[in-house]
């Protein structure tokens, strides 16, 4: 009999169908894969499982019984638990903090028989971790591993994994692989949520594929293959952009960055003597595991950041240190890291058109209101963007948001732009878009800094790739030469490349 | 036995709630209230009849409205300017003090300068004293980081020491021993409107405030930074807006508005400054920027309605022997529910399976 | 000898004026940990006072007055959560509006059954209790009232126990810090939450009854003055720890007292006594600024939560 069995499960978000009469089932002991592409309602089936969304209609049955699962409490309760790609996790609590709360219902705490009882806990499910340490202080792939086991502290006996492999380097991916396998052998099933088919055949037993809400198949990972699952996934057979020129290597350098240091939010250093060209007509890729220094490199470029150390020079002219109002006068075009938090969600999308160049549109401080909505009318026909000038950011999709992000920067034809993660969380067709965008800004001779962590992304858009590791940049080198084993081992730290050659650290 | 559970879901009320929202406002809170009314020994109905209707229907209580909104007119559209950048100035009751402070000094030396200038004067001095009184909490808070909620709360209470310090020190009235300082200069004093009523120039003042205020925000570029700025700081960072600057400005143009409020008081009304100048007009001018959802133009409204719930209040405790206290229970009441009524719009109730 | 029996009765003086404030200041501690900002404090201790006063004029038994007031702290502290839980509206706004509806119906209330007599109705207050009145300097110092001796002794040590000693507690810190988290974690936000703000009023409206049934023995419109905006600060400036709080306290009572020592003395001082009663709070924001790099606000602080 199947651990959990979920029937017939239809979910919708206003008029978006994210789950359509999905079936699943999850046997004792396996590693059950659920592959898909962005929004194709994996997150949503297992979100429903986890009681953090209520199905409109179907049913879900645990060992048989049809339970109701109103909230994480009642899931944890039928031993279900979950790891989300946004940990739950209280930074300023400790492992053991982290682990316990909301489990332990006894109401004094013996904090140190706590974090015994926590240790032993790992020790027995192969999981390295100091119950003590403030989770604040650990690593992404440590926290990853606070939120297993937590879930297995509460006796979960299924664990989700939601894109666990996303913020991981190639070689924590395969510790966590050994911990899955272990997890097996303890009758323990794990439901995998990728969109990476190789992860997806190292590692899982059985694989489900979602497109577009609706289950297109159920099978053993063993008898298939990976252009078939890519197959069913995309449900196309050729998909992404493909570059025909040749990159350019002699143009002019237009962004020229120079030993650039910078700090975090907490005033730690972020990017250490960062030292990069980006020539006109050529995309440089900035590949890396998230968190390493690329966000406060993207805002220090853009002006949100000040350098505490380095020069920034756009077509020659030094910027370092310039207010973001003056990085745009400089010809540098920035594309927010988070498209929520670069757009006003509660403004217009007509006035977020224009917030970057305000002067252009009033009259000694007077909006001229008539001139900014056929300003907003033009962009919006240009670049596609599916919404009115007077409808409120926040009501757009994510795709439509990065359209109007990308109409307010690429309206002014920027000679320097900066785009840290542009796709991140887009749909297909989103993502495509995008990537044709920059291209084109490319063929128009624009130097682009692209920041991403899909390093597919990265191949497929760069002409030269640089690996960023703890805020610095570990090695360049032009996309004929880069393999993705090669850039895994400088992402994670193991190698640097200096200029006489690879290095092992 | 399982109760049914309910939850709000986010998909826009029904039409006809939201068309009727002012009405069942009004209808829960006097709802609310009448326990009180009956509890002061009086007919809700005809209670409400005085709240309401009588302040109107005769021409010496209209004109007290507006003279007792006048205040408030001002005092909520200070809070405007600030929560619309996202800066909580719960300082209004302070900066108030500051441009009455300014205004009884001043007043009391232009005897020899002419109406008109002496009125620019007095109108600058009570700006810029309630500009410098916003302007430590302000700085503190674009540049330090300190929370302004707390720092303007403190401050309140700093002026009514300052006031209370000067007003029973250098300006006590050596012949009476009151603490109030002595009579500002006829040129000095706002005109009046009508004659034989309190109404004065300040309402003016107010009603000009309420309509430069209101272009300024919804149609200037400095407004749409404002509003950018309080509606999603990061968004207007990364569009190159200067956050800081954009805040401290509207923190001190606020700080400066409700100075003029301290300032009308004391020329219009008062004479002269007294440590009970304002019976809290800054903490309720919050109140009426909240109701008038950060809409200059609601705000003056909604402060014209908390005028008439004051004035109202007098009538009922005058005909009744009702509390005049029954005016703040009412307007807070008010609040309450609308804050609920805002959600509510939003929203749907749903029952869950 | 008169140096220390002017520091003996400074120093009583100093936990008399500090326990109403301090009582409040550990009932926002636990709001704003549970991330709610409940500026509902100032008319909680208001109304509070006045619940006290009356109930205790009523019945005859300043005890029952008491418990009236904590009822009432507490039924102002769930309308804060419906408010800002529930309804999840701006916490300021709310907590403003409580304060406005409280302090309305406090003196709405007082107006109705006292008149606006001149002479405010005073009731015997609660007596201090005076163990070791022999002993001088300590007798005098230890010459409180007994809500004094359960505050600094039971309250306080209680708060901080509660707070991190407790599964409660860490229910509480962590809806404050990371809601999301604490609900994956089956922590039910909503309720915890409501708890919290519960406690904060009671803990409010005892800090209030505290000065109409203990220090004064009657109820007058300027019986908070600002008391409750004081503690909102001392919880900053004690960095949201129930004992950093009490030092503050102590600290803001301190300062408080001299003045009120300074002006009983009847010296003539070239300063105006006013400005040892501005003092505690220009010190307040000096404090704030220094902390303010470090203050380690909860992170939900403000921020209603919403499932999805």
């Amino acid at each position: 009999m199947p651990v959990v069995e979920m029937v017939g499960i239809t979910k919708h978000f206003g008029r978006v169908t994210a789950n359509d009469h999905v079936d699943f089932e999850l046997e004792k002991g396996e590693i059950h894969a659920l592959l898909g592409e962005n929004g194709a309602g994996k997150t949503t089936l297992m979100r429903i499982l986890y009681g953090l969304y209520q199905a409109d209609s179907g049913e879900i049955r645990v060992e048989g019984k049809p339970v109701h699962i109103g909230s994480p409490r009642d899931a944890i309760k039928l031993g279900i638990g979950m790891v989300t790609q946004h940990f739950a996790l209280v930074p300023p609590f400790t492992v053991a903090e982290n682990v316990i709360m909301g489990y332990r219902e006894s109401l004094n705490m013996d904090i140190r028989a706590i974090e015994r009882e926590v240790a032993s806990a790992a020790a027995r499910f192969g999981i390295a971790i100091d119950p003590a340490v403030q989770v604040r202080h650990l690593s992404v792939g440590q926290r990853q591993r606070v939120e297993i086991l937590k879930a297995l502290f509460r006796q979960a006996q299924v664990l989700i994994l939601d894109e666990p492999t996303a913020v991981l380097v190639p070689q924590e991916v395969e510790a966590l692989f050994e911990t899955l396998r272990h997890l097996r052998e303890q009758g323990i099933s794990v439901v995998f949520i990728s969109h990476k088919l190789n992860e997806v055949m190292a590692i899982s037993d059985r694989v489900t594929v979602l497109r577009d809400g609706r289950v297109i198949d159920t099978l053993e990972t063993a008898t298939t293959t990976p252009p078939a699952l890519a197959r069913m996934m995309v449900g196309r057979e050729t998909f992404g952009v493909v570059r025909q020129d040749a990159p350019q290597r002699d143009a002019e350098a237009v962004l020229e960055v120079q030993g650039l240091y910078a700090e975090d939010d907490r005033g730690l250093p972020a990017i250490k003597d960062i030292s990069l060209v980006v020539r006109a007509g050529e995309i440089l890729g900035i590949a890396g595991v998230g968190g390493n220094g690329q966000t406060e490199l993207a805002e220090t470029l853009c002006g949100i950041r000040r350098p505490s150390r380095g020069s920034i020079r756009v077509k020659g002219r030094e910027v370092a240190g310039a207010s973001p109002a003056e990085m745009t006068a400089a010809g540098v075009g920035r594309i927010p890291e988070d498209r929520h938090t670069g757009l006003v969600g509660d403004l217009t999308v007509a006035e977020n058109l224009v917030m970057e160049v305000l002067p252009r549109f009033s009259r000694y401080g007077r909006l001229d209101k008539k001139q900014i909505h056929a300003y907003a009318q033009q962009l919006i026909e240009q670049f596609q963007i599916k919404a009115r000038p007077g409808d409120r950011a926040r009501t757009l999709s994510g795709g439509n948001l990065q359209k109007v992000l990308l109409a307010r920067v690429l309206a002014n034809q920027p000679d320097v732009i900066i785009a840290p993660q542009p796709t991140r969380g887009l749909d297909v067709g989103a993502t495509e878009y995008v990537h044709n965008q920059l291209l084109a800004q490319r063929r128009r001779g624009a130097a682009i800094l692209l920041i991403s962590e899909d390093l597919d992304e990265i191949m497929a858009l760069s002409d030269r790739i640089a690996v960023i590791y703890e805020g610095e940049i570990v090695g360049v080198l032009p996309v004929e030469d880069a393999d993705v084993e090669h850039l895994g081992l400088l992402m994670s730290g193991v190698v640097k490349e200096t200029q006489h050659g690879t290095a092992e650290v | 036995m399982v109760l049914p559970k309910f939850r709000l879901e986010k998909t826009g009320a029904p039409f006809w709630f939201r068309t009727l929202t002012p009405v069942i406002t009004l209808l829960i809170t006097f709802i609310l209230t009448s326990g009180l009314i009956l509890w002061g020994k009086a007919n809700p109905f005809q209670a409400y009849y005085y709240f309401l209707i009588d302040p109107l229907s005769n021409r010496v209580s209209f004109l007290e409205v507006l003279v007792k909104s006048t205040p408030l007119i001002l005092t909520g559209i200070a809070v405007t300017v600030a929560f619309v950048s996202g800066y909580y100035n719960i300082g209004a009751e302070g900066q108030l003090y500051a441009g009455a402070l300014a205004a009884a000094w001043l007043g009391t030396r232009l005897e020899a300068v002419p109406m008109p200038l002496a009125m620019l004067i007095m109108l600058a001095g009570g700006f810029l004293a309630g500009v410098l009184w916003a302007l430590v909490p302000a700085l503190l808070r674009v540049y330090f980081r300190v929370d302004e909620v707390v720092t303007t709360l403190l401050t309140n209470s700093i002026i009514l020491f300052i006031v209370s310090a000067i007003l029973n020190g250098p300006w006590r009235d050596p012949l009476s021993g009151w603490p109030q300082s002595p009579e500002i200069a006829e040129s000095a004093r706002l005109p009046q409107l009508v004659p034989r009523s309190r109404l004065h120039f300040g309402f003016v003042i107010a009603v000009l405030t309420v309509f430069i205020v209101w272009f300024v925000l919804t149609r200037t570029s400095f407004g749409l930074k404002l509003r950018a700025v309080g509606l999603g700081k990061e968004g207007a960072r990364f569009a190159g807006i200067p956050v800081e600057r954009t805040m401290l400005a509207a923190a001190l143009i606020s700080g400066g508005i409700a100075g003029i409020a301290g300032y009308v008081e004391v020329a219009g009304i008062q004479y002269h400054l007294i440590s009970a100048l304002s019976p809290g007009y800054g903490y309720t001018g919050i109140i009426i920027a909240t109701m008038g959802g950060l809409n200059a133009l609601a705000v003056g409204a909604s402060a014209l309605f908390f005028g008439l719930v004051d004035t109202g209040a007098q009538t009922v405790s005058r005909a009744l022997g009702v509390p005049v206290y029954l005016g703040e229970v009412t307007q807070a009441t008010m609040l309450l529910v609308i804050l609920g009524m805002f959600l509510l719009q939003q929203y749907r109730i749903r029952r869950v399976r | 000898m008169i140096a220390a029996m002017f520091i003996a009765t400074l120093a009583a003086a100093t936990l008399r004026v500090a326990t109403p404030i301090l009582l409040a200041a550990i009932g926002e501690t636990f709001a704003e940990r549970a991330g709610v900002l409940n500026l509902g404090i100032e008319g909680t201790m208001f109304l509070g006072a006045f619940a006290g006063f009356y109930v205790a004029d009523l019945s005859g038994s300043l005890w029952i007055g008491l418990a009236a007031a904590i009822a009432i702290g507490t039924v102002l502290g769930l309308l804060m959560a419906f408010l800002s839980v529930t309804l999840g509206v701006n916490q300021h706004v709310a907590g403003l509006g409580i304060t406005l509806l409280a302090g309305g119906l406090a003196l709405f209330a007082f107006r109705l059954n006292y008149g606006g007599s001149s002479t405010p109705p005073s009731i015997e207050p609660f007596e201090r209790l005076s163990p070791l009145a022999d002993v001088p300097l300590l007798g005098t110092i230890l010459n409180q009232y007994a809500l004094t001796y359960v505050t600094f002794l039971v309250i306080v040590p209680l708060a901080w126990w509660l707070l991190y000693r407790t599964s409660f507690g860490l229910k509480i810190r962590a809806v404050g810090e990371n809601p999301e988290a604490a609900d994956a974690a089956g922590i039910n936000v909503f309720r915890i939450r409501y708890a919290a703000l519960a406690i904060a009023g009671a803990l409010m409206g005892a800090g209030g009854a505290f000065l109409s049934l203990a220090q004064l023995g009657a109820f007058t419109h300027g019986i908070i003055s600002g008391r409750g905006w004081v503690a909102i600060a001392l919880v900053i400036f004690g960095n949201w720890n129930p004992l950093k709080v009490l030092l503050g306290s102590l600290i803001f009572g301190g300062t408080f007292a001299l003045q009120l020592r300074l002006q009983a003395m009847g010296l003539q001082l070239p300063i105006p006594y006013e400005t040892f009663l501005a003092l505690p709070y220009v010190v307040t924001i000096i404090a704030l600024v220094i902390a303010g790099r470090q203050a380690s606000y909860p992170a939900a602080l403000l921020k209603p939560y919403r499932r999805e």
